[in-house]
């Protein structure tokens, strides 16, 4: 580790990893639920278990990307973080402010957590992935300004690379994007119209350039490559990334009543999203192969490329398959959404920060690379959970294709509830899936405590 | 790639190429938002429409069902609820209102919400509302 100051990312890491258990704990429950229809009901009713699985997942990966800021700024900007305490004490607010929302959630009825946290004044909650109480809001908010003029005056008075102006745009945008949470308007059309922009142009916009440029951060550190080759291919992705997705929302334009060009718009643009994906790929298997040193964090590289690779399965294969207009109409909103969405936060988002956790983790224990052993268990956890989300995905696309055909596609739609009992063993298969996911993620978890086979069998720095 | 394409000839594509779309984008959106009094049905929000969203955000209906194809997919669509259920917001209240309140064995079961009478009525106006939005004849068919 270069800078003192690096270490603070360590918490944000470990807090992204305890809520990552918990987020798949929850994906657990939903998935017993979607074939056993009265588990733990009333207690924890499913609309709760899926505000809990959402919302930490993005709060996880959001404490992914913080501390894969304030481990790789300093780094870039060859000095120590503007401000180490303020970083640590945004780290407790956005935690405390975090684990009470979650509880909110699970020990008070939903409309009495309106009703506690004053949802009348300002009522922006009850909305896909934005169901926080407005008061969380406002938390996440002063967290993300906090946090973005700490890493700003660091980067902003060290040396600048793009990296870090690439994640500095990110960081901004998600900020920016996110006041639009705020914006509830009664009309239905402008609501949805709006939502997306927080919805969509993280996950297909801004949130991308910070994938990119985590990327582009390891991989320089792993493979040697000069910063020059790299830096191109980080500007092409993000152009990419942005020329393709910002009109790309349009896809999310077809059926809500807004006017018919957005399908020809959303379904030629979308149909270009998986391209900044394959060039991800591409880039990431073309530095290895022209790595000028071997890293003896093999871990790392492996999560790397995974994450190129799955990014492109996930956000651009699932998602090319139900985005043009024509095969959305019968595919919206069934388990093909569903089969997606899993493929694509896991492969972009999630690998991501294991990614950079894998690579910074050990050095911020005083040690280059883990030891063997402890790297052999990350990489068996690193395809256990890989494929299992595969499996899940494969399922789920299963589940979904029976789903447009029987309640869409025939002469004789039947209803949705008759449908879900006829595709119940896709839903089954899934579950298992699931728990195989969950034997990787305690394996990962593991294999942070993994001891080597003798003594100094780390590399050290 | 090669030394033709240099990293200044990305960077300017990244800086133009953004701008370039999101200013389309901003021209779009402004266009659309001329349209949309045509198709939003924004002359049938009333009070109590207004108030039939708030109970739908407050209860997050949003977390099991879909509107207009979002949301949640362990239960029906409702963007349509109004159209299967016969045209009829009486039907939409009563089956709001008989949901037992330790739900259904070893089936899925609605939660039961313990609305007011006049929620029910603002929820089921809001759905109402819903259904006559102009959605470019999505869902394919009643079963939503």
């Amino acid at each position: 580790m270069k800078y003192a100051s690096q270490a603070v990312s360590k918490l944000y890491f470990m807090a992204a990893i305890g809520l990552f258990v918990g987020q798949i704990l929850f994906g657990l429950i939903l998935g017993l639920q979607y074939v056993i229809g009265d588990f733990l009901f009333p207690a924890i009713p499913f609309n709760v278990a899926r505000m809990v699985h959402t919302n930490l997942l993005i709060v996880w990966l959001l404490f992914g990307f913080m501390g894969a800021a304030y481990y790789l700024v300093p780094e870039e900007a060859e000095r120590e973080l503007y401000s180490p305490k303020l970083a640590v004490a945004l780290f407790w607010i956005f935690l405390v402010a975090g684990a009470l929302t979650i509880l909110g959630y699970l020990l008070v009825p939903y409309a009495g957590l309106a009703k506690m946290t004053g949802n009348d004044l300002l009522p922006t909650m009850g909305r896909e992935f934005l169901e926080q109480p407005t008061i969380t809001k406002i938390g996440i908010v002063v967290v993300a300004l906090g946090f973005l003029y700490n890493v700003g005056m660091t980067i902003l008075t060290g040396r600048k690379t793009v990296i870090t102006m690439v994640l500095l745009t990110g960081l901004t945008g998600l900020a920016v994007l996110f006041l639009f949470s705020f914006y509830n308007p009664v009309n239905l059309v402008l609501d949805k119209y709006y939502w997306w922009w927080v919805v969509h142009l993280w996950v297909e916009g801004v949130w991308e350039l910070i994938l990119g440029s985590i990327l582009a951060f390891v991989l320089i550190k792993v493979t040697g490559v000069d910063r020059e080759v790299i830096e191109k291919w980080l500007y092409v992705i993000i152009a990419m990334t942005l020329i393709t997705g910002i009109i790309g929302t349009g896809h999310h334009y077809f059926w809500i009543g807004t006017p018919g060009y957005w399908q020809w718009l959303g379904s030629v643009f979308s149909a270009l999203e998986p391209i900044p994906f394959f060039m991800m790929t591409v880039f990431a298997f073309n530095m290895v192969n022209k790595r000028r040193l071997n890293h003896p964090n093999k871990a790392a590289v492996l999560w790397a490329e995974g994450t190129a690779v799955m990014a492109f399965l996930g956000a651009g294969v699932w998602g090319f398959m139900h985005t043009l207009a024509p095969v959305n109409y019968y595919t919206h909103g069934t388990q093909i959404t569903a089969a997606h969405g899993h493929m694509a936060f896991y492969g972009a988002y999630v690998m991501i920060v294991l990614t950079i956790i894998s690579y910074a983790w050990p050095i911020m224990r005083g040690e280059k690379a883990a030891n063997k052993r402890a790297q052999v268990v990350e990489m068996w956890s690193f395809w256990l959970m890989t494929v299992s989300m595969v499996f899940i995905t494969l399922f789920l696309t299963g589940a979904g294709v029976l789903q447009t055909w029987l309640q869409r596609y025939t002469d004789t739609p039947l209803p949705f509830m008759e449908v879900q009992a006829k595709i119940a063993p896709f839903y089954w298969m899934r579950e298992v899936a699931g728990l195989v996911f969950m034997i990787g993620l305690v394996l990962y978890v593991y294999s942070f405590f993994a001891k080597g086979e003798s003594a100094g069998d780390a590399t050290p720095v | 790639m090669s030394e033709v394409f240099t990293k200044s000839m990305a960077r300017n594509i990244y800086y133009g190429g953004s701008v370039f779309f999101i200013l389309l984008f901003l021209a779009l959106t402004f266009d659309t938002m001329g349209t949309l009094p045509e198709q939003d049905n924004r002359a049938a929000i009333t009070p109590q429409v207004a108030l039939g969203k708030k109970v739908w955000e407050e209860n997050n209906c949003i977390g099991c069902h879909t509107l207009l194809g979002e949301g949640a997919y362990f239960a029906p669509e409702l963007g349509n609820v109004y159209k299967r259920f016969g045209n009829s917001t009486e039907a939409i209240k009563a089956f709001i209102k008989s949901r037992p309140v330790n739900g259904v064995p070893g089936r899925r079961s609605m939660p039961q919400f313990n609305l007011t009478e006049e929620e029910l009525e603002a929820i089921a106006q809001f759905l109402k509302y819903s259904s006559e939005i102009d959605t470019q004849d999505w869902p394919p068919n009643i079963q939503g």
